[in-house]
């Protein structure tokens, strides 16, 4: 794999990739595998930036999987050099200072990464860079930070994040935006003001992301160097956006989430109310027909109908908060947030052992943050000793709100059914499905976990329409799908 | 047929000579698109070009751009063809009296003067260079895009009456999406993927200098940074291009030539569109400007 370089067939070079995205997880059809292969016939080979957007307008149909596909992409090319050309000419011209670089970057390897500069002097050289947003010094700096820092071995088995992680703790980059903000001051290029401040210091956030990137791919491109395409393809597979799973998401990973929950949600919202337009079309309306077939002689040449009467629809969602869930809890309130902010009708509630509504909450909040905090602080949830109770919580809701039930609502419970060997109450279920139209259970738990200690999914799952395993974003979406078509 | 690009930096300055500034990317697409001779799906938030860029294309290349507008309910009457049948219903009326046979009829009413073509059909009838623009697809049902599949995989149209209508040339299609929903693979399959992003500060700044031509070059980079800075607050709608360039617009129309925080507060109401996206924005960016009067939701 390694020595394809030099002799590879530009379908061998294609093939190989094709395969590293599909082991990342990437859907990759015959048909699109074909057309990049036509792709790459209209771009050369060298020009990595145009590769990369002819390989990816070809392959890869989703935005979300995009940043996988640039990391393959970026560790899968970077074997082949950027002069080499697979059809054996020698494909030079416009890479010259790309040759410079290497050259300048061996040399630096040689002399112990600028070895004469003390880390004093290579952090004023990168802040000067970052000051003057010179990309090139930039990025001979990040590798000779890199090459200083990082403290890589050959063969260590440690994953880039901790390279990252020693790299940019050496180089205080968090504290570097502040060093940005100080000289600016100090060069009176920033006025004084809160507004010119804030706009400086996202301009700065900015280019320490740029230097972070280059950063990464500088250790990327060692590690690749050092185990190959394929031991690096490895550790770097991430779980895609979709199948992170909502227990066990990161920080960040969460706030993607949250941007993609939305367009679920208007998808669900969306179809919900198109069902309403197209599912009963309306009776004939045999007064109008009559009326319009006047036109052709009396011959009804077009049938009129009556117009269906809109229904709208009303979702009421039941959400279990608890400790055991808690990660899960964030994700149903951003779940809750977005279905309110989409649909006029959605009710919720949440519960521990005590259930209590929140639809005003969301309705007031004006972003999540303050609707979480209000649900956490005012929420009436707990009636004994605050652990989950399904079946206490699930009775105060019957006898509070089971009138409120009707054939227009569908009601969605989230939780993971750990009871604490509870009373089920099971027939509040029974009870309220028959009731509204639909009753699904959302369970954040893997279905091999279900009914194992105080689980009692199967307790509930008789009384509902549907139990779906929702772990991430896939099963979500599956969730979505299948409501809309039930 | 004869290629309209010769290569991406040409597809580039082409876009560019139409006031749409691209990037590598678009660029790219655009020109594969062109030499496979594959539709382009374009997806991205609203307001980032989508539709322009179709627009710009046929523009650039000469063509005539016909458009499709999908929506919920869109169906093949309305997008491929119909048959005009109370055109029908009168010719066969008018014909009773000469009492022909039913066949010579038949073949009457089902021949081209009868039918009514819909932005599909005419794209693919067209004698001259065409740009097809299918517009918000991710608002069809998801049944009725099999409709747009025999299209856009072959350039074709079958009529049960008349046969199959081949294309006699290829259009360049754009297809947008706003993203409300996931398209099918099928479609996508048969797609070049295109996704526009928000444009950097250089390039939006550059189409603020194109569009708005009078304003100067420190206040064309003072609004793409104000803007860019705005986009990352999480807002309900971040500010399009296009309300970018309004807002320059705006800026110029009140004679301001700096952006302080008084001017951002007063004309704050031109880059967003929501009450509370310009309460959050006026708090984040620290404008001190006389608090809204319908403050709230």
């Amino acid at each position: 794999m390694t020595s394809l370089a030099g002799d590879a067939t530009m379908i061998d070079v294609l093939q190989g990739f094709v395969h590293e995205l599909r082991e990342a997880g990437l859907p990759v059809s015959m048909t699109e595998n074909l057309d990049a292969m036509r792709a790459m016939e209209h771009v050369p080979f060298a020009d990595r930036d145009s590769l990369k957007s002819a390989l990816g307008s070809t392959l890869v149909k989703n935005h979300g999987h995009h940043k996988v596909f640039e990391t393959v992409f970026d560790v899968y090319f970077s074997l082949f050099g950027p002069g080499i050309n697979p059809d054996g000419d020698d494909a030079e011209g416009g890479e010259a200072s790309e040759a410079d670089f290497e050259a300048l970057r061996a040399a630096m390897d040689a002399a112990g990464a600028m070895g004469q500069v003390s880390n004093e002097e290579l952090a004023q050289m990168l802040l000067n860079a970052l000051m003057n947003m010179d990309e090139d010094q930039m990025r001979m700096l990040a590798a000779a930070a890199v090459a200083r820092f990082a403290g890589m071995e050959p063969g260590r088995p440690v994953g880039g994040a901790y390279y990252l992680y020693r790299t940019l703790r050496q180089l205080d980059a968090d504290g570097l935006v502040t060093k940005m903000m100080n000289q600016a001051r100090d060069d009176e290029s920033i006025g004084e003001g809160a507004f010119d401040e804030r706009l400086a210091r996202e301009d700065f956030e900015g280019r320490l992301k740029v230097l972070k990137e280059m950063i990464e791919a500088e250790i990327r491109r060692r590690l690749v160097a050092d185990r190959g395409v394929e031991a690096m393809a490895r550790t770097l597979r991430k779980p895609l956006p979709e199948d992170v799973d909502f227990m066990h998401a990161s920080r960040e990973e969460m706030q993607q989430l949250q941007r993609a929950i939305y367009p679920l949600t208007r998808a669900l919202a969306a179809r919900l109310a198109q069902k309403r337009r197209h599912r009963h079309r309306g009776t004939l309306d045999f007064r109008q027909t009559i009326r319009h077939s006047m036109a052709y002689g009396g011959i009804p040449a077009e049938p009129k109908f009556k117009k269906p009467r809109p229904s709208k629809p009303e979702i009421m969602v039941v959400a279990d908060i608890s400790g055991s869930v808690a990660s899960f809890a964030r994700f149903t309130l951003q779940f809750v947030y977005a279905m309110q902010s989409e649909f006029s009708k959605v009710r919720s509630w949440v519960f521990i052992d005590g259930i209590d509504e929140v639809t005003r909450f969301f309705d007031e909040a004006d972003e999540l943050a303050q609707a979480i905090q209000r649900v956490n602080t005012e929420a009436d949830v707990v009636w004994v000793d605050g652990h989950s109770d399904y079946g206490h919580a699930f009775e105060m809701w019957h006898e509070r709100h089971i009138r409120e039930v009707t054939k227009k609502s569908t009601v969605i419970v989230l939780g993971d059914a750990r009871n604490n060997y509870h009373a089920s109450q099971a027939w509040v279920l029974a009870e309220a499905r028959k009731r509204a139209r639909k009753l699904f259970w959302l369970d954040p738990e893997p279905r091999g976990y279900w009914d194992t200690g105080d689980s009692i999914v199967s307790d509930y799952a008789p009384h509902c329409d549907g139990v779906y395993e929702c772990r991430n974003l896939r099963q979500l979406s599956k969730f979505v799908a299948d409501v809309v078509e039930s | 047929m004869a290629e309209r690009f010769a290569s991406v930096s040409e597809v580039l300055d082409r876009l560019r000579s139409v006031d749409y500034l691209s990037d590598a990317s678009i660029a790219g697409v655009v020109y594969l698109a062109d030499r496979l001779e594959k539709p382009v799906l374009v997806e991205g938030p609203a307001g980032v070009g989508k539709t322009e860029l179709a627009k710009a294309v046929a523009a650039t290349t000469g063509s005539r751009l016909i458009r499709l507008q999908c929506y919920e309910g869109l169906d093949e009457s309305k997008a491929i063809y119909e048959w005009n049948y109370k055109k029908q219903l009168l010719r066969i009326q008018a014909d009773r009296e000469h009492e022909r046979d039913w066949e010579t009829v038949e073949s009457d009413i089902f021949s081209e003067q009868f039918l009514l073509t819909r932005p599909l059909l005419e794209a693919i009838r067209a004698d001259e260079p065409v740009v097809l623009l299918i517009d918000e697809v991710d608002r069809v049902e998801i049944e009725t895009e099999a409709l747009l599949l025999e299209v856009l995989s072959d350039f074709q149209v079958s009529v049960p009456e008349l046969g199959t209508i081949v294309g006699k040339q290829i259009p360049i299609v754009f297809l947008t999406s706003n993203n409300t929903r996931e398209l099918s693979e099928a479609l996508k399959r048969r797609c070049l993927y295109l996704h526009i992003d928000y444009p950097d500060l250089e390039r939006e700044k550059d189409i603020v200098r194109v569009r708005v031509p009078e304003i100067d070059d420190a206040l064309a980079e003072q609004v793409a940074k104000v803007v860019g800075t705005i986009r990352n607050i999480d807002l309900k709608k971040a500010p399009s291009i296009s309300e970018t360039i309004d807002w320059a617009r705006t800026l110029l129309y009140l004679g301001r030539n700096e952006i302080t925080p008084e001017v951002l507060g007063e004309s704050l109401n031109v880059l967003l569109k929501y009450q509370t996206d310009i309460a959050k924005a006026r708090k984040e960016l620290g404008v001190d400007g006389p608090p809204a009067t319908t403050r709230g939701r």
